[in-house]
């Protein structure tokens, strides 16, 4: 009975720091691109994931992660750093006033025809990565003890209950104004681009995987140094102005 | 045949705006700051630092030409 407990709440715990990176990104892309192209990603993620986990099976430890953290790390970095810089130039030109506007003062940025596919990849290569690690946590711990159903149970409960939490979080995020959004959904996509990126190329972070509140706090600290930069030249407090 | 063409075109022009955005620049420091860690791994230093380091510096660059055009 102890080792069951021990292997629900362990593979729970392991699998929630997963399902909480994954869930960040989708409710972060949906709030600030819309949600319909984001969750059509994300569904398509979770099928994806579907079929590789029931093709592989047992065998999913032998899947080579390193080289897609790279990949998917690279391109979110990449694409984080874009919102990150829009981010930073449209807080330092309007401040925060817009925290006590409605939503629906600034329009999505997706306004084009069809479907979103910057959103359907963010929200895809977030499920697909993280639900891929959630998918090795369970396969080892649960083959390491032969309790591999407690362990599927634990991974599973761990996305449902950070998934729904998301789900209550969605109505707060989206009344944040889309400039500011963007900027901290863009520090968020940096943080774990240049996290993943880096542990696929091998390296090993001081503090694991609580180097990702370090990075975390750089960036923040960064954002907010560049945003009183800006904002000085902005109102021609610098010779740059 | 046409319509093949414009999807791939979009295709295209979709991941070169997913990737480069705005300023190429950015881009192109990330992937040196990944090739410059990939060599110092393979050395068995761990250099975390690199990426941070160039993504902070490129970001207060590519800042300063956007506010200046």
């Amino acid at each position: 009975m102890t080792a069951v407990l021990f292997v629900l709440v362990t593979t729970f715990l392991a699998s929630a720091v997963e399902a909480i990176e994954m869930v960040t990104i989708v409710l972060g892309v949906g709030a600030t691109r819309g949600w319909r192209a984001t969750i059509v990603g994300a569904l398509a993620g979770f099928g994806v994931l579907a079929v590789i986990v029931v093709v592989a099976g047992l065998a999913l430890s032998r899947v080579p992660i390193g080289p897609l953290r790279l990949i998917v790390g690279a391109l979110l970095l990449v694409f984080g750093l874009q919102w990150f810089r829009k981010g930073v130039m449209r807080v330092a030109a309007h401040g925060l006033a817009g925290f006590r506007l409605a939503p629906t003062d600034e329009p999505l940025e997706w306004t084009g025809p069809g479907l979103d596919w910057t959103a359907f990849v963010l929200a895809f290569k977030a499920v697909v990565l993280e639900g891929l690690e959630v998918a090795f946590i369970v396969v080892s711990f649960g083959a390491n003890t032969n309790q591999l159903g407690v362990a599927v149970i634990g991974g599973v409960a761990a996305v449902v209950v950070i998934g729904a939490i998301g789900l209550i979080l969605q109505r707060v995020v989206t009344r944040i104004p889309r400039s500011l959004l963007q900027l901290v959904v863009g520090i968020l996509l940096t943080t774990f681009g240049t996290f993943w990126s880096l542990e696929g190329l091998g390296i090993e972070w001081p503090a694991g995987d609580g180097a990702i509140l370090g990075l975390l706090a750089l960036y923040l600290v960064t954002a907010g140094t560049y945003i009183t930069i800006e904002r000085r030249r902005v109102l021609g407090f610098s010779p740059g102005a | 045949m046409g319509l093949i063409w414009s999807w791939i075109a979009g295709f295209g022009r979709f991941w070169y705006s997913f990737i480069i955005g705005d300023d190429w620049t950015v881009a192109a420091a990330v992937a040196v700051g990944l090739i410059l860690t990939a060599l110092f791994v393979s050395a068995h230093v761990n250099a975390w630092w690199i990426v941070p380091v160039i993504v902070i510096s490129m970001l207060g660059l590519s800042l300063r030409r956007a506010s200046k055009t």
